[in-house]
């Protein structure tokens, strides 16, 4: 195997070659069926490979968790999170925990879910951390290439779309990500959700993660659209930390940002486990107050009382 | 979880589609609009795997426009439907297949005559009077069955598309919104089908191919002057 004669012929031809696209394209081109002109040979864009196996889908399926069908991989994508946005009267407010997961050990509780893309666009990490991190940070420099050919900032919906096509030309092939892309653009404030499978909606109220269902029943329930800036922040921030309370894979922090027409601003970072308790004082000094109040009234006259 | 719906009556066809978005168990979006107009006089409802869903409506809508650009005609109904078909039965023998299914629906002009073509993400097309893709399919199809009949006019067909929207109302756990069109002579036309007079607000918005919100319209509106 290892004989002086081996070493010395030539490597064998990939298999794959044939259908290896993405090693025969440009790398420039990807993600545009365009391309990006001779970006790529000035170092910048790199193509990202693909396992050199015949199925790559299968290979990964092998060896790490992300597709659920082998929870007992050695290789634990880091995932596992609440994060919403929403729009309203004031613009958008986004909301994140900042848990990380591989597998049943919290990897990190200090992660930042909010991808700042530029001054005026937002993107949400969920899924595989590396993938929204590695992918939003190139929807940056897109956007950035963008700015500077059409002398404008790019709309959330054609941000979106960038990102929406580049990760459908990886479907199928074990990406793992659920972002949302909100931001402010000549049209007002914009969410757009983009997922590994493709698909990109666009909506006024998004919540993605495995902490999401909990993060919609205390967001639905206290959605409308003409809440204040302070009422809205508010209702963020209380439905990551239900999230964060209810979703082992969703906690520690909570990281609150508003996306207004000068750009977006970073609110706050609240622990999750403060807030909770402090909530739940809240409802109970409100509750036996509430009961005092009652009982008080009681035992005034009471038009109720009255009647009964 | 979809469902969606094809009527063809006297002089018109209707298409009828969920407007639910999501993904596994959670309903992200309750308003997403799942008919894409492809031309004047042809639409279709499309459903199946997230994400290709959109891609393929996208890319067939281009490529019609790009016909009637070239051409300056649009491809008719029949046509279109073999064009479809024919790029579903190459994808389905590619490495990446579209998961697609749609129904399309379209008004010929040359002959004013109504088309429906049920065409799944196999490459199957069906030349049909009726039809349903999703779960429409189990509770729908024989309702239609029974109220279907040969050139209903434009009431009729309303109705019976109300009948189906009812049954799948009533006998699925999961509840929908619908968006529906019409295709006539005029062109596309939003349906409200959930009022109580669908035709009525439809008639009140005079004969013009008043296109409104819900349905996507190729832009800028191509007017060649030669209608196919």
């Amino acid at each position: 195997m290892n004989s002086v004669l081996t070493q010395l012929q030539p490597a064998a031809p990939h298999r794959m070659q044939e259908d290896d696209e993405f090693q025969q394209a440009d790398s420039a081109s990807w993600g545009s069926m365009a391309g990006f002109g001779n970006l790529s040979r000035s170092g910048g864009v790199q193509g990202m490979s693909i396992p050199r196996v015949s199925d790559p889908t299968a290979f990964l399926d092998l060896h790490t968790d992300n597709m659920s069908s082998n929870p007992d991989a050695k290789i634990k994508i880091a995932h596992g999170t609440t994060t919403l946005a929403f729009r309203f009267k004031g613009g958008i407010i986004v909301a994140v925990d900042s848990r990380a997961t591989a597998g049943s050990y919290i990897a990190s509780g200090t992660v930042k879910k909010v991808i700042e893309i530029n001054k005026f666009l937002l993107g949400t990490m969920a899924g595989g951390a590396a993938d929204c991190q590695y992918w939003c940070t190139y929807l940056g420099m897109q956007c950035r290439l963008y700015e500077l050919r059409n002398k404008e900032r790019i709309s959330v919906a054609a941000a979106s779309k960038l990102l929406a096509n580049m990760v459908y030309q990886y479907k199928g092939m074990g990406l793992s990500m659920g972002t949302m892309v909100c931001g402010w653009d000549k049209t007002g404030p914009r969410i757009f959700y983009v997922d590994d499978d493709g698909q990109r909606l666009n909506g006024d109220l998004f919540s993605v993660g495995s902490g999401s269902t909990f993060a919609y029943g205390v967001l639905d329930q206290g959605y409308k659209w003409d809440l204040t800036d302070e009422e809205a922040q508010e209702l963020g921030r209380r439905s990551i930390i239900a999230a964060g309370h209810r979703d082992a894979y969703s906690g520690n922090t909570c990281n609150v940002y508003h996306v207004r027409q000068e750009g977006w601003e970073f609110i706050g970072n609240y622990d999750v486990n403060e807030l909770w308790y402090e909530y739940e004082a809240k409802k109970k000094a409100a509750r036996e107050e509430a009961v005092a109040g009652a009982s008080a009234a009681a035992t005034a006259a009471s038009p109720m009382a009255v009647e009964q | 979880m979809e469902c969606s719906f094809g009527i063809t009556g006297k002089d018109y066809v209707l298409l009828c589609s969920d407007t639910s978005a999501g993904r596994s168990i959670v309903r992200m979006k309750s308003d997403e609009n799942k008919i894409k107009s492809l031309g004047p006089h042809l639409a279709m409802a499309y459903g199946g795997e997230p994400g290709d869903t959109n891609n393929f409506a996208e890319y067939v809508e281009r490529n019609m426009r790009l016909y009637h650009i070239r051409n300056n005609y649009p491809l008719l109904p029949g046509p279109a439907s073999a064009w479809i078909r024919r790029t579903l039965a190459e994808s389905i023998r590619s490495r990446s297949p579209y998961s697609v299914n749609l129904l399309l629906g379209g008004f010929d002009t040359t002959t004013s005559k109504p088309h429906l073509y049920w065409i799944d993400y196999l490459g199957t097309k069906a030349v049909v009077p009726y039809a349903a893709h999703g779960m429409g399919v189990y509770v729908s199809l024989s309702t239609m069955d029974k109220w279907w009949f040969d050139g209903m006019d434009k009431k009729e067909g309303i109705e019976v598309l109300k009948k189906c929207i009812d049954e799948v109302q009533k006998r699925l756990t999961i509840r929908f919104n619908f968006n529906c069109i019409l295709i006539d002579a005029d062109g596309t036309h939003t349906i409200n089908i959930e009022s109580e007079d669908p035709l009525a607000d439809f008639e009140s918005k005079t004969g013009s191919a008043a296109q409104q919100e819900g349905i996507e319209v190729p832009q800028p509106p191509i007017d060649v002057g030669v209608t196919a």
